[in-house]
């Protein structure tokens, strides 16, 4: 896996001339682009300023892309195209058009907007790469059709064994352009690799990027390894691990593979979160039967605690201000989600449905709480403001818990598990999918093992 | 109706160990009667019973539980070199963290009944796998009511 520092260099303004010769200034003309791109009729692009997506119309009526292969060096070009079409096509918000209506393959230095007119196309994404030695020079363009625009501009620089995130990073370019937010493309998640029966069931730490290339196993599967979380940093995570037979939350750090205790508190601890600015980690601690929430300051690994009393207080989320901590407890009777400020004050209960709820996740944009409803016989994921208002259910099947949001808001993963159809456990499953928080494309995450508790990195730094 | 056979068996075999005890004496580790090594983990699981189970989603020792965990203690008077840890399980029908905690509650609700009983609490460990290393393996009622269960172990 490529380390961070190789990050794609996006280039100055004064390396890409021969952009520049094409726009008069990048920002001029990102402003027509957008506006031109409403004119066009597209949902919720009109204002340039907090514009949505029109998730109504765009389920229905996905945006119309055609994506040529980036000339030059291949076989990157080619490859960078399918990987740009694949990220726009599981959005679920846009529809690659199909390549071979295509007219020409986009090797004009300005486009025939006829010829993607005819065929339907609303933007027409083109692209150049070069090699410079072990180093590739990406240079992408993403255009509107309709009034025959080019939208961006934009070259990078990068080892060529980096071209997967040139992809992903032009994949979010396209996104917020035409949808009016950002994309949660250049990503990854880390996850839980399950194999072997469940009785010995052998999970190990695992990472992928979003789209499930670049998998990798962290640890050997020789101790259970459970609910790993990112670092913002991205290059560290927590997780719970039984190393040897005492369940404890660990750092795991990405890049180098080293482990290490948070910290040598008494009981089990487990169900670790970060704070948004890293800088601490909630997690809940069994002390005397009741489990409570805890906040570990990563510097002096200090212990401070929210919470108190004969319950089991578990899943602490803070929300993306750092100001409010969600968690689900069962003080009230039966699992329940609760909110309170961050120093543990003002404690107030938010779910009142029916059934019980688990596992809340605060949105990062703040503006919901993800969670599993167990009601019914079922289980399900659903989303609720945080004062417990708007609920609504996403999902549901036998069984699924652990939703995580891409770090856009708009995407959640979880993992759903089939029930074993005998007594040796013939049929079970567990598995990784991703749906849109409006509840529609719902698809799976293609693991190598069975997987489950996924987690959602930030864009990668 | 598991429990109340091991119970019978239980009862039973204990019988056995009593006589079998001034062999085991002479004998040490010896099986001298054939049956499994007296204080061994395979006497607890024959002769006396390792688990207890629990009703969902609760960890409070049920009256069908009292009788192995009390026989637990005895045997642990006993043989009072043997530690022992108790692990608390879930059925799979709970959220993985909650579960955790859950099972935790069950491993120490059995270590508190053996404590009560007179066993020192430094020999009996605990710990919770929640709904992660399940007994059964199948999706039914039958499956959950093994899962939810707390397992004495030699250590």
């Amino acid at each position: 896996m490529t380390p961070f520092s190789d990050r794609p260099r996006l280039l100055t303004d004064t390396q890409v001339e021969a952009l520049r010769t094409l726009s008069l200034s990048r920002r001029a003309l990102l402003g027509a682009g957008a506006a031109s791109i409403a004119a066009a009729g597209l949902p919720g692009t009109a204002s340039g300023q907090g514009a949505v997506i029109d998730i109504t119309r765009a389920r229905t009526d996905p945006l119309p892309v055609a994506i040529t292969d980036f000339q030059g060096a291949q076989p990157y070009g080619a490859q960078i195209a399918q990987v740009i079409s694949a990220n726009l096509a599981r959005s679920g918000l846009f529809r690659p058009v199909d390549r071979r209506a295509f007219v020409t393959q986009g090797q004009e230095a300005t486009p025939r907007f006829a010829d993607w007119r005819a065929i339907g196309a609303q933007a027409l994404v083109t692209g150049r790469v070069e090699q410079q030695g072990d180093r590739l020079r990406v240079e992408f363009r993403l255009w509107d059709v309709l009034p025959g625009q080019q939208i961006q501009g934009t070259a990078y620089t990068t080892p060529a064994a980096n071209w997967r995130r040139i992809a992903h990073i032009c994949s979010d370019a396209i996104y917020e352009r035409l949808l009016g937010e950002k994309g949660y493309f250049d990503t990854r998640i880390v996850y839980i690799a399950e194999s072997g029966p469940r009785d010995r069931r052998i999970k190990r730490l695992a990472i992928m990027d979003q789209d499930s290339e670049n998998h990798r196993f962290l640890t050997d599967g020789s101790w259970l390894a459970l609910t790993p979380r990112f670092h913002p940093s991205v290059n560290q995570v927590a997780f719970m691990s039984y190393l040897r037979n005492e369940p404890r939350v660990y750092l795991f750090e990405i890049d180098t593979g080293r482990q290490s205790l948070l910290g040598n508190f008494p009981g089990m601890t487990f169900a670790p979160r970060f704070a948004p600015d890293g800088n601490s980690v909630l997690l809940s601690a069994i002390r005397g039967g009741d489990a409570n929430v805890y906040s570990i300051d990563l510097r002096t690994r200090a212990e401070r605690r929210l919470t108190s009393g004969p319950s089991i207080d578990v899943s602490p989320c803070y929300s993306p201000d750092g100001q409010q901590i969600t968690f689900n407890s069962d003080r009230g009777g039966n699992q329940q989600l609760y909110v309170m400020n961050a120093d543990g004050s003002n404690v107030r209960r938010i779910s009142f449905g029916q059934g019980r709820y688990a596992t809340p996740v605060w949105s990062p944009r703040g503006d919901l709480i993800a969670f599993t409803r167990i009601a019914g016989g079922n289980f399900a994921i659903g989303v609720m403001r945080p004062d417990g208002s708007g609920e609504r259910i996403l999902s549901e099947g036998y069984q699924m818990e652990g939703p995580t949001f891409a770090p856009n808001g708009r995407v959640l993963a979880f993992y759903r598990e089939s029930p074993a159809r005998d007594t040796r456990g013939g049929g079970y499953s567990a598995r990784l999918v991703s749906i849109d928080i409006t509840g529609f494309n719902e698809r799976a995450i293609p693991t190598p093992t069975d997987g489950s508790d996924p987690a959602w990195s930030p864009l990668l730094p | 109706m598991k429990t109340k056979l091991l119970g019978v068996f239980a009862a039973a075999a204990l019988l056995a160990a009593c006589e079998s005890t001034p062999d085991q004496s002479a004998a040490g580790a010896g099986q001298t009667s054939g049956g499994p090594r007296p204080g061994s983990q395979e006497d607890l699981v024959v002769n006396v019973g390792d688990r207890v189970f629990f009703d969902f989603d609760r960890y409070d020792v049920r009256a069908d539980g009292r009788p192995t965990l009390q026989r637990q203690a005895e045997w642990l008077q006993r043989y009072n070199t043997v530690n022992v840890q108790v692990a608390g399980h879930t059925d799979e029908r709970g959220t993985r963290e909650y579960n955790l905690a859950l099972g935790q509650r069950r491993a120490n609700a059995a270590r508190d009944f053996l404590v009560a009983q007179g066993v020192s609490g430094a020999r009996v460990s605990t710990i919770s796998y929640g709904k992660d290393r399940p007994i059964a393996l199948g999706s039914n009622e039958e499956a959950w009511a093994q899962n939810r269960v707390a397992i004495t172990s030699v250590r």
